[in-house]
């Protein structure tokens, strides 16, 4: 599992990708933070930029995932990863990680943003520490997502464009929720909507129930994609 | 050391493999054989661990695949049919990745540098495999293969898409590792078998239809001996003679015609070597013989006989490409 996690780290600097994800997210993430906080001149609505956040993480976080088990399919790396005497779910997991390892070191460097805050007043660090917590988990979700849409193409392309649509699909159901008559339906949506999950977290409460949604949401994709691996051994 | 016992797979309503059991003793070279789309490819897949079986044991060392794959993973050494490559790696890089997959405990840079050596990458290994021909490539593949040391080596079609001058030196190079390692080979030239191989199994449409010694195999089916004849005289009284000949099943006129001679295609009966008796009948009627040389019997040749004549007139067609 480890040799795998280093090889797709390293991957991600032999290719552009890493350089064009760290990149996008630094500059669009500084613009998005301009905007909803210095330039609103606002230290209290951090709770604004982190909508930004999930937004940029939806259609980023596909650039690292696509290429994970795609690529592998397609130039028939499997064989060597699936002949040797590494499990299945090692497999997985050392991709995922290497993945979750640079949106968390990105997304670090991102935070030294609101050092910013600190020549305008003082900003609740709690507060931003919290929806930090919540944003990186929600991120760490997208991954799994990702990955697991990855495992089940041989394009790139296929599997970044379907992340990015299902990611999307994510945030906007709960738009879609609030104007649903049924309180049953309504509640089944939202259930499912990544930013209604992410709301208590704008409000500075370590929601349990959101945390455990999220690393949830983690685990499942992982688990999908073991059985995609695992049935493609079988067909 | 690899046992496969009543192996089956198939690929929806397709029975790909209908249950083929071989085994393969240590420090054995076994040629595998077979046309494309025989099932070659989905056996080795399985013994490998990629593909699991419908049903049927596979034991490596002793150990089944499927109770302990990471144990019985550890003794194979694996080049499929396109060599697993990272084109983004470092020849170097790659091989290191593979020593860190593996979990090989031996001197890292020591048992790389040997495997390098072994294979003939040394000098290419700062470069980018993407930047690699497709020879070296092949050769990165084995040497991967070769990481850790397995007891099990199994090769898909390694000389697939090489040059002549390739794919003898690959041919070398597993009779060289076939010393210290039990070897699977798989692949559909015929000349490559008896270079290497110490036994045969030939496989068709999903089944075994032969396992045996290489020269036992070669012998059974090439019982009549091909042979193309080059002579300077008549034709229709050099075709006379020739058919009129002890020994001789067929002659015919190959329609290769040079400005002087004639080419022939002469088939002899069963173990019977025509060779002296044609030279002195030519020399007798002052004919020149100016060439001689055998026909290599191709694997369709092979297969025609072991499976039926059935695909006879096909086999005409293809012959000429050697597969």
């Amino acid at each position: 599992m480890f040799a795998i996690y280093m090889r797709e780290l390293k991957s991600y600097f032999l290719t552009p990708i890493g350089y064009i994800f760290c990149g996008m997210f630094l500059v669009v993430s500084g613009m998005a933070f301009a905007q909803s906080t210095l330039l609103a001149q606002s230290t209290g609505s951090v709770g604004q930029y982190f909508v930004w956040l999930i937004i940029i993480f939806a259609i980023l976080i596909p650039l690292l995932t696509m290429k994970l088990f795609s690529d592998d399919k397609r130039n028939r790396t499997d064989q060597i990863l699936l002949t040797s005497p590494v499990s299945i779910i090692g497999i997985v997991l050392g991709k995922y990680f290497a993945a979750l390892t640079v949106f968390g070191v990105t997304f670090a460097v991102n935070s030294f943003n609101f050092v910013l805050l600190f020549n305008y007043g003082t900003p609740n660090l709690l507060s931003i520490f919290i929806n930090i917590l919540g944003v990186f988990l929600l991120g760490a979700a997208f991954i799994a997502i990702g990955i697991f849409l990855s495992s089940i193409t041989e394009s790139q392309l296929i599997a970044a464009v379907s992340s990015m649509g299902v990611n999307a699909a994510m945030i906007l159901i709960s738009m879609l929720a609030s104007e649903v008559e049924s309180s049953f339906f309504r509640t089944i949506l939202k259930w499912f909507s990544v930013v209604d999950r992410f709301t208590p977290f704008t409000n500075q409460m370590l929601d349990v129930s959101a945390i455990i949604y999220y690393i949830s949401l983690a685990a499942v994709g992982i688990f999908f994609t073991t059985r995609v691996l695992e049935k493609r051994r079988w067909s | 050391m690899v046992e496969i016992t009543e192996l089956k797979k198939s690929y929806g309503d397709k029975q790909a493999v209908k249950g083929i059991s071989f085994s393969v003793a240590e420090g054995e070279i076994l040629g595998f054989l077979g046309p494309n789309g025989a099932g070659k490819s989905t056996t080795l897949n399985m013994i490998t661990g990629y593909l699991s079986a419908d049903s049927g044991v596979i034991k490596i060392d002793g150990t089944d695949i499927l109770q302990d794959p990471i144990k019985a993973k550890k003794d194979i050494g694996f080049l499929p049919e396109i060599p697993p490559l990272y084109l983004e790696m470092t020849v170097l890089e790659y091989l290191n990745f593979v020593y860190d997959l593996k979990g090989c405990k031996l001197p890292r840079k020591q048992h790389l540098k040997e495997i390098c050596e072994v294979v003939k990458i040394w000098d290419v290994r700062n470069r980018l495999t993407k930047n690699l021909s497709k020879g070296y490539r092949q050769r990165v593949g084995i040497a991967q293969a070769l990481i850790g040391n397995p007891k099990v080596l199994i090769f898909d079609e390694p000389t697939i898409g090489l040059d002549p001058r390739q794919i003898i030196e690959i041919r070398n190079l597993i009779r060289m590792l076939g010393r210290e390692h039990t070897i699977i080979l798989s692949t559909h030239i015929l000349p490559e078998v008896q270079a290497v191989c110490d036994r045969i199994v030939v496989i068709n449409k999903g089944e075994i239809v032969a396992n045996e010694k290489t020269e036992d195999l070669i012998n059974a089916v090439d019982g009549s001996r091909k042979l193309v004849a080059k002579i300077v005289g008549p034709e229709d009284e050099v075709l006379k003679t020739l058919r009129g000949l002890g020994g001789i099943k067929t002659a015919d006129v190959l329609g290769k015609r040079d400005t002087d001679s004639v080419s022939y295609l002469i088939e002899s009966q069963e173990r019977i070597d025509i060779r002296k008796p044609l030279f002195y009948a030519l020399a007798g009627k002052g004919w020149p013989l100016i060439g001689l040389e055998g026909v290599e019997l191709s694997l369709e040749d092979i297969f025609i006989r072991l499976v039926g004549k059935e695909k006879e007139n096909e086999d005409k067609k293809t012959k000429k490409g050697g597969k």
